[in-house]
């Protein structure tokens, strides 16, 4: 927490020297080593450090990519495949790379889930939250940016397909769609483009961690009771308690990671990445990769092409408003019986989406969606300000400490 | 006493005018930056090829690239020329009588990009499908195009665009 006082000691010569001109040690110290952490945190609370994994995992596999990839059109699909066969490690480090894009998505989506469980978003976190929601736009577009580079057949028309939402907007939309393109259709400015952006937004989104975390450190992790830290029973320090345990999770992480990895590295990906771009030929069904299905079904329920466009931007803009259209005080949702039910078919309305953005958006598909595109909507227009107004939540323990230790604790000093 | 409120009056003239003129500078600056993204000069300089028509044959359709755009060359059978012309205008998304879709009722010109999110839609080669209306379809999200390239069904908003072109002869176009 902000205000209270640092611990730390110099321990020798230099670092005195040092803390009195750039307190750099210090800041750490107070920031990884000694920060107070509630005592209860379960296992999700792991996932920042699993993400910050992922997002250094990402760069450092990216430079590497950079020294062989070449941004041109006529070039970026053979030294793609030139870096899988010829580069010493080549496949290792882009299967790791591209993998670690979708491993990286899974992590920000538990993350997300948790805090919309949690009631993470709630004052005095809605700073820390809004700064996650940014994080993700940016993840999504620079995810999105770097598949297209493959300039596969997939990636080409996902580029298409995608740019072409911005022609949607009115007059302007057309001068706008070429401008991005540099050109009259996706051609060889664009690939050079995206790959500069590409490179760019990983330290856009690092600089925002950074941001994320230091907001979190000024009021404080939240917990599963969503009860706030009272006295210093409540807290643990974040060295060695919580380093432990989320390394132990980045290990467990990197498991997973490794065996898709290692045992299926394509098979989050899609084959006709495996045919070079051709701009006169559209694959017969163009589905992006697993991580953005949820907004696509959202972009194909709505037959009205701006309307389609304005909800599936929609779908990601409303998570910034969360914080003032949940009316409950109360954090958790297990605190909050009548809002549960509504919480589980969101969380079973995102994977439908999920689903159905991968099939034809015809018949009982497209209805499906709709359906479920409703109620994405709804859960937060409708359900999240009208249950908090109207349930009675159940009784929150009156400290960390007592919802950790229980009535016997409190039972046993008394007796 | 005055004076010193003249120069109040003159500190926020300089801090507005100085305010103003930086902006203009950032303005100018910015601009380049911006525009340098918008189609270049090569690009611009593709912009209009001429196409000899007559290998084509009735009832077939050719492919031509035109500023990185595929454009879609069919001479039409009488059938689909009497389809296109007896359509009833009314109930369509975007009308337009085919008089005004084809300069030469048997030449049909069109931009082949789908007017939903830019895919290409199905339907140049006779093994193709065409879709209900016996033009083009679209696989990506399901649009149907008829002889005369106007959506008829499905999510795309407007027709196939028609590419500005002239005939030359009677057998060579200008695109562009």
């Amino acid at each position: 927490m902000s205000d209270h006082s640092s611990s730390y000691v110099p321990s020798n010569g230099f670092t005195r020297w040092l803390d009195e001109r750039l307190p750099i040690i210090r800041l750490m110290y107070d920031s990884f080593i000694v920060f107070p952490t509630p005592r209860n945190l379960n296992y999700l609370w792991t996932f920042g450090g699993i993400l910050t994994f992922c997002l250094v995992a990402q760069i450092i596999t990216g430079i590497v990519i950079a020294m062989h990839f070449v941004p041109h059109g006529d070039h970026a699909f053979a030294s793609v495949e030139h870096l899988m066969r010829d580069v010493n490690w080549g496949d290792l480090i882009r299967y790791t790379h591209a993998v670690g894009a979708s491993m990286f998505f899974a992590a920000a989506y538990i993350h997300l889930f948790r805090g919309l469980y949690y009631g993470s978003y709630k004052s005095p976190r809605e700073i820390i939250w809004i700064f996650g929601v940014v994080i993700l736009l940016l993840m999504i577009i620079t995810a999105f940016m770097g598949y297209s580079l493959v300039w596969g057949q997939m990636s080409f028309w996902a580029v298409t397909v995608i740019t072409n939402l911005f022609t949607a907007i009115p007059i302007v939309g057309e001068g706008i769609t070429q401008w991005i393109w540099g050109g009259y259709s996706v051609g060889d400015p664009t690939l050079n483009r995206l790959f500069s952006l590409h490179y760019l937004f990983p330290f856009i989104i690092a600089a925002l961690v950074g941001l994320h975390i230091w907001a979190l450190h000024v009021v404080g992790s939240n917990n599963p009771t969503g009860v706030e830290v009272k006295s210093k029973t409540d807290t643990i320090p974040f060295f060695p308690f919580y380093v432990i345990k989320d390394g132990f999770m980045v290990v467990v992480f990197m498991l997973l990671f490794s065996w898709f990895v290692f045992y299926a590295p394509n098979y989050l990906g899609h084959s006709d990445n495996f045919i070079e771009a051709n701009p006169l030929q559209t694959p017969p069904h163009i589905v992006p990769e697993w991580y953005f299905l949820p907004f696509y079904a959202i972009l194909r329920a709505i037959p009205d092409k701006l309307f389609g466009v304005i909800a599936m931007v929609a779908a990601i803009v409303v998570l910034f408003v969360i914080p003032w259209l949940d009316t409950s005080k109360i954090k958790s949702v297990s605190k909050r019986p009548l809002f549960m039910p509504f919480f589980w078919l969101f969380v079973i309305t995102c994977f439908a989406l999920g689903y159905l953005g991968a099939k034809a958006p015809e018949g009982y598909f497209l209805i499906a969606s709709q359906l479920f595109t409703a109620y994405y909507f709804i859960f937060f227009i409708i359900i999240m300000p009208v249950i908090g107004l109207i349930e009675t939540p159940k009784e929150l323990p009156d400290s960390i400490t007592e919802a950790v230790e229980g009535q016997s604790g409190k039972e046993g000093a008394s007796s | 006493m005055s004076s010193d409120h003249n120069d109040e009056g003159r500190r926020d003239f300089l801090m507005v005018a100085a305010g103003s003129f930086a902006a203009v500078g950032a303005a100018g600056a910015l601009w380049p930056l911006v525009d340098q993204m918008n189609p270049d000069a090569s690009a611009k300089a593709l912009a209009s090829i001429e196409v000899d028509l007559s290998p084509i044959k009735e009832g077939q359709a050719v492919t031509v690239m035109w500023r990185g755009k595929p454009v879609f060359i069919r001479k039409r059978t009488a059938e689909e020329i009497k389809q296109a012309v007896s359509a009833d205008t009314t109930d369509m998304r975007d009308p337009q009588v085919d008089g005004d879709r084809a300069k030469k009722p048997e030449w049909l010109v069109l931009i082949g990009i789908c007017t939903h999110l830019g895919c290409i839609p199905r339907g140049q080669s006779t093994g193709d499908v065409h879709g209900d209306f016996g033009g083009w379809f679209c696989p990506c999200h399901g649009s149907h195009y008829d002889t005369s390239g106007r959506i008829r069904k499905g999510p795309a908003p407007t027709n196939l665009e028609v590419p500005p072109y002239a005939f030359i002869s009677d057998t060579k176009i200008k695109i562009g």
